[in-house]
């Protein structure tokens, strides 16, 4: 079927009299070769840099291989055996978990109900929305230097305005569960907003009327957004769980600056590494102990987890809306 | 209180907690350390903004991290635009067999968690010798599946096939219709897929950070050179924020409304 086209193009295209008339041949040539041609940066891009190193970890994880040594000796699994019985390993797994629940749930709750908030005739909705999303545009860098300086110990505001109610000061970066929710917030700053609009862009897709029975009905707002709203945006809420779901699995810039703000210096996450990540985990052993081979094993396992991450929260996900309905 | 009198009233306290830790990165950027140990602390700009960032460039090769920067994200943007406009024409109006497994399989590549393949990557570098220079960043981000996708949404609604028709009935080649008609047509949503390109070029951290030096960085890199070398000085770490990242957010609230115009269109995928 798809064939078909361009022969009626060429029918009409040999027709007498037309200017710039070309060789049948260039002209089919054209037809069938521009299509691929157009599309091919992208996939040669895509294999040399993203699929090529993604497989090629496979083979690196069942190597001894590091950059200084040029032996690079097959080891079978055993890179793998010694990762599941490395408790920095699974420190990292914990905290990647921790980091990723805390900053995720509440974050997506949020962004849902800041975009029922937006979904209403409002003034200043492009400020709102501006405003909204101006903690994305700010680089992860910047974001971890202004808040290792406002989660301060001695000096922060946030312990200021604690201290004005009567609590201690704490030391955030010292604590597991402080440091967690410290690097949970700057990722929740960076990313509620946009994923409220990405919410409001389907909630504008609801169709009004259902909203205009549901007021007639007298029905709340809360009511509304439980019963007709998320029910509808289900498939983009689905969506918007996976992709942070996959990236709340891949955390490292955050735990790494934070690390290093607070005086840590090198990719531990912290110096009993409350806060390390896999990400980070993965970065130390190949980084700075350029140890390949076992960084590469490390990368596999998690891509399993963010897999099995995944694969839990689209079933959660979908359980969740059809509870609802 | 009305319904809508809480709706302004939540959003008002979210566009303060989106905006305040900016602010108060300049109120710092612009103080003496000094001024940091004060109880209650500084909430007002100072007069040292200009002192503190020419330290930021006697510290760290900055001039070299903002030219750097500009060339790594402005020739991605550049690329990107082109390359994905290219491939989004073929893939939302031209016929070819394999098209829709094509496409299927580019956004399905979104997907693909690209850190997982770093250090492969890096030895590519290596073994290439673009460790060290901005080669290593540009190259491999050329083109995405995000701008190729964003691409083909625009232009299989916005391009009509007619007009496509009509320039074959021309005698124009595909390239000329690419040239003369998509172009022209792609122009406006090119335009935001560049600068979210742009920001996204700019901002990007991790793997300037494993790829370059501290000799020859990007913005980011610097930064947390910064940030990281010298722990007590926070405002040495924010003043160097504030130069390197404040342009752009200011950028962005001039052309915030197509941009999020641009975010909002690409998410309705669903």
């Amino acid at each position: 079927m798809t064939t078909r086209a361009p022969e009626v193009m060429r029918a009409v295209k040999s027709e007498p009299g037309r200017h710039r008339p070309k060789g049948r041949l260039s002209h089919s040539l054209d037809m069938k070769a521009s299509p691929y041609a157009y599309v091919a940066p992208f996939f040669l891009l895509f294999c040399a840099f993203g699929l090529f190193p993604l497989i090629y970890t496979a083979w690196v994880s069942l190597h001894e291989w590091t950059l200084t040594s040029d032996e690079h000796t097959f080891i079978g699994l055993d890179n793998f055996s010694t990762l599941f019985g490395d408790d920095y390993f699974w420190n990292a797994t914990f905290n990647t978990l921790s980091i990723g629940i805390i900053s995720t749930v509440p974050q997506l709750v949020l962004a849902i109900w800041l975009a029922h908030l937006l979904n209403r005739p409002l003034k200043a909705q492009t400020f709102f929305r501006i405003t909204m999303l101006v903690p994305n545009v700010t680089s992860v860098v910047a974001v971890v230097v202004i808040f290792s300086q406002l989660f301060g110990r001695d000096y922060g505001v946030i312990n200021w305005v604690i201290g004005l109610v009567g609590v201690e000061p704490i030391a955030w970066h010292e604590g597991t569960a402080s440091s967690h929710v410290a690097i949970s917030v700057m990722i929740m700053w960076r990313w509620t907003g946009y994923n409220a609009l990405i919410f409001l862009a389907a909630m504008q897709a609801v169709p009004k009327e259902l909203y205009e029975a549901a007021t007639i009905d007298g029905a709340s707002s809360f009511k509304q957004l439980r019963k007709i709203t998320i029910p509808m945006i289900k498939p983009t809420i689905i969506f918007v769980v996976i992709v942070s779901t996959i990236g709340a699995m891949q955390i490292m810039a955050e735990p790494l600056l934070f690390g290093q703000t607070s005086g840590g210096g090198v990719a531990s996450g912290g110096p009993d590494r409350q806060f390390q990540t896999l990400s980070l985990y993965v970065y130390e052993v190949g980084f700075t102990s350029f140890d390949f081979g076992y960084a590469s094993a490390a990368s596999w396992v998690m891509f399993l987890f963010v897999l099995i991450a995944a694969g839990i929260n689209y079933l959660l996900t979908r359980r969740m809306g059809g509870a609802l309905k | 209180m009305s319904r809508k009198g809480f709706a302004y009233l939540c959003l008002t306290a979210v566009a303060f907690f989106s905006a305040f830790p900016l602010y108060y990165s300049i109120v710092v950027a612009s103080r003496h350390n000094s001024a940091l140990a004060e109880v209650p602390p500084p909430l007002l700009p100072g007069g040292n903004f200009f002192e503190n960032v020419s330290r930021v460039f006697d510290t760290v090769p900055f001039w070299l991290a903002l030219a750097n920067s500009v060339i790594v994200a402005g020739g991605i943007a550049l690329s990107v635009m082109f390359l994905s406009t290219l491939a989004g024409f073929a893939f939302a109006k031209l016929r070819f067999r394999g098209r829709n497994a094509m496409l299927l399989i580019t956004v399905g590549t979104m997907m693909v968690p690209a850190q997982l393949g770093i250090i492969p990557l890096y030895m590519l570098m290596v073994k290439i010798e673009w460790t060290g220079s901005l080669y290593a960043l540009i190259v491999p981000s050329l083109v995405n599946a995000f701008g190729v996708f964003f691409m083909t949404q625009f232009l299989s609604r916005a391009l009509p096939t007619e007009l496509l028709e009509a320039g074959r009935v021309d005698g124009a080649t595909t390239w000329g219709l690419f040239w003369h008609v998509v172009i022209p047509t792609a122009r406006p949503a090119a335009a935001v897929l560049g600068m979210l390109t742009f920001m996204t070029a700019w901002n990007d951290y991790f793997w300037p950070l494993v790829v370059l030096t501290p000799e020859n960085p990007t913005v980011q890199v610097a930064l947390s050179t910064l940030a990281s070398g010298y722990t007590n000085d926070y405002v040495l770490g924010l003043a160097g924020t504030a130069v390197g990242t404040l342009p752009l957010v200011l950028i962005f609230t001039l052309l915030g409304k197509q941009i999020i115009g641009g975010i909002m269109q690409g998410a309705v995928k669903g």
